[in-house]
């Protein structure tokens, strides 16, 4: 029950996009179309949720001083966390690569530059000082890339939905991306303040 | 006789490109029908349903909705005082009261809302749309009466500009406009709009004990003299505000103590017809579900949208009496669709054919969004009292998306039937 209300916090409640403003490079950028914001979405679930448990891994028994070199490493956190995302984005480009040339191409440059998403990195660091255990930040990766991938499929629609409205020329593009995830952060305000484990 | 004084008119008209020929093409296109008509052969369209008409259906169906709103501000407030506790006693008063709170803020909506729209007609070269005629309706009726009316305009020009303008106009936005004008107040000036105090006019702090009426220049100067000289009733100027007056709204009851707590303050006849505290006029059932019937006989309002938001509210009801961890989630289902604004906002917000999906099966998962998040927002989030503003809203950020889905869907499902035909 604790691993659900917390995979509800962070999709609905705690929106990595819309109440933290992380990932929003890619976010904005991809977001475009609903098919390749479908296709990044679903990227960021997938690396957000293998590398949350595995940062998790590193940071309770390499890093922490109770780990397995009995000295406080913590200071190595950020180059290891980043390196372990690094390599899992390697691997889901090969993947994408393989399985979807059309999406890879769609995605471009986005693809690599998960890495620097700072959802991801925001999130496995979030996991650091919310002290969860190895099944909540699994929940909590699983979740948190869940809403990014609801947030940016959203805003998708919209802006295929708006590409045919008489927009003024100087907002058109990225500057009513803008407006709209500021729109969408009061639309998301809705949820903010429930607490699932109260009830 | 009209056509003469239309030509009259139109001699007057100002020069194309000018702020005076967009307001005066707006007006002139509103008293004016345009009397061209197609030659009686070929396709025709039968029905001019043109947006003016459409606008104007749903004031229509908003008026008795204003008609009790006056009444209902004049009384809440005689309540407060303990005078004239009945409800038609005072009618004179009540009404007049209702009038003079209700006037200054339909007015703002209207001339800063209608003055935006104005400036960007001019500046983009197009006619004045009706748009705004509907958001300019239903504004008024979304706001607590004792406003101030400088808030009311800042929020009217966020949400025209930010939510209509910015998105290219009438017919563009992808939020609902009288929702986007309430929720900036809501989340700008909190205190205004939220609260046990705000839903009786005419107190400078309710909540504080031996708050008096506090009437302005007009009452006092003009009204009273005037009523006393007919033998009506006038108002008491200083009047205290009664003993054990709470101004507790059903929700805010509901919250605290479950049902139990609602009952002992207003009974379930009183919930239904209206005579509560509240928005202006999201209080009386009866008159809200005329306007239902209204729009939904004049097709003005999609029916499917109204229908799977009261049965997702009610299964959301059902589940919540089922899960009854605390008095709130134990209240009847039935009992939610008396209380609070749910019969408001869904005949008359979540039905904007803008901001709405429009797939038919879009509209039924639509519908059923905001009947269901609503109640969990009202419930289970201790933050808001009511959730139909903030469901509306969310679900018009996603009614896009199931658009797409279900027309994705369409497409796929047409495209299997397709190659089956050609293989077969």
């Amino acid at each position: 029950m604790e691993l659900f209300n917390i995979f509800i916090k962070s999709a609905f409640i705690d929106n990595l996009v819309l109440s933290y403003f992380l990932g929003m490079c890619s976010y904005l950028a991809v977001s475009k179309s609903v098919k390749t914001a479908f296709g990044l979405g679903m990227a960021v679930i997938f690396v957000l949720g293998i590398t949350m448990p595995i940062n998790w891994l590193i940071n309770e028994f390499l890093l922490k001083d109770t780990g397995i070199f009995g000295t406080d490493l913590t200071f190595l956190r950020f180059i290891l966390f980043i390196a372990v995302i690094a390599s899992m984005v390697q691997l889901v480009e090969m993947v994408v690569e393989k399985v979807s040339p059309a999406l890879y191409n769609a995605l471009g440059i986005f693809l690599p530059l998960i890495t620097v998403n700072c959802a991801i990195l925001g999130g496995s660091l979030f996991m650091v000082s919310r002290e969860y255990t190895f099944g909540e930040s699994v929940s909590f990766g699983l979740g948190g890339g869940f809403g990014w991938f609801l947030a940016i499929i959203a805003i998708a629609a919209i802006r295929e939905k708006i590409r045919y409205s008489d927009v003024p020329p100087a907002l058109r593009g990225l500057g009513m991306a803008f407006i709209l995830t500021g729109l969408m952060g009061i639309a998301f305000m809705s949820l903010m303040g429930i607490d699932p484990g109260s009830y | 006789m009209a056509n003469k004084l239309a030509e009259a008119l139109k001699k007057i008209e100002p020069k194309h490109g000018t702020l005076a020929h967009t307001a005066f093409d707006a007006f002139f296109t509103f008293a004016f029908v345009p009397n061209e008509t197609t030659k009686p052969s070929g396709v025709q369209i039968r029905d001019g349903m043109d947006l003016k008409r459409l606008m104007v259906h749903v004031v229509i169906a908003l008026q008795l909705c204003y008609l009790f709103g006056t009444y209902n501000i004049g009384h809440q407030h005689f309540v407060a005082l303990g005078q004239h506790t009945g409800f038609m006693e005072g009618f004179d008063v009540k009404l007049i009261y209702g009038l003079v709170k209700l006037l200054p803020i339909w007015i703002v909506a209207h001339v800063v809302g209608l003055g935006v729209e104005f400036y960007y007609a001019w500046k983009k070269g197009h006619a004045v749309e009706e748009g705004y005629l509907v958001t300019g309706a239903l504004i008024p009726l979304i706001m607590p009466p004792d406003l101030p009316l400088w808030i009311l305009a800042l929020s009217i020009i966020f949400a025209v500009v930010i939510g209509k303008e910015a998105f290219g106009g009438t017919g563009m936005n992808v939020l609902n406009i009288a929702l986007l004008a309430r929720v900036f107040i809501f989340f700008a000036y909190p205190t205004t709009i939220s609260g046990d105090e705000v839903w009786v006019a005419g107190f400078d702090n309710a909540a504080t004990a031996g708050a008096t009426a506090d009437y302005g220049w007009f009452i006092t100067d003009v009204i009273n003299p005037m009523f006393g000289s007919f033998g009506w009733n006038t108002f008491r100027e200083g009047a205290m505000i009664a003993d054990g007056w709470t101004g507790a709204t059903p929700l805010g009851l509901a919250a605290k103590g479950g049902w139990d707590a609602v009952t002992n303050v207003y009974t379930q006849s009183q919930m239904f017809w209206g005579a509560i505290p509240g928005s202006i006029g999201e209080s009386s059932k009866p008159f809200i579900i005329f306007g239902m019937i209204f729009l939904i006989v004049t097709k003005v309002a999609d029916y499917r949208i109204i229908f799977s938001g009261i049965i997702g509210c009610i299964i959301m009801g059902m589940l919540l009496n089922v899960w009854g961890a605390n008095p709130f989630m134990e209240v009847h289902w039935a009992n939610h669709l008396i209380m609070g604004s749910f019969l408001f906002a869904i005949t008359f917000m979540a039905t904007d054919p803008v901001s709405a999906a429009s797939t038919a099966t879009g509209k039924w998962i639509y519908g059923f969004g905001i009947g269901a998040i609503g109640l969990i927002i009202r419930v289970l989030n201790p933050a808001y009292p009511e959730g139909w503003m903030l469901s509306i809203l969310f679900m018009n950020v996603f009614a896009p998306l199931i658009d797409y889905y279900v027309l994705d869907a369409n497409i796929s499902r047409r495209m299997k039937r397709a190659r089956a035909t050609v293989k077969a």
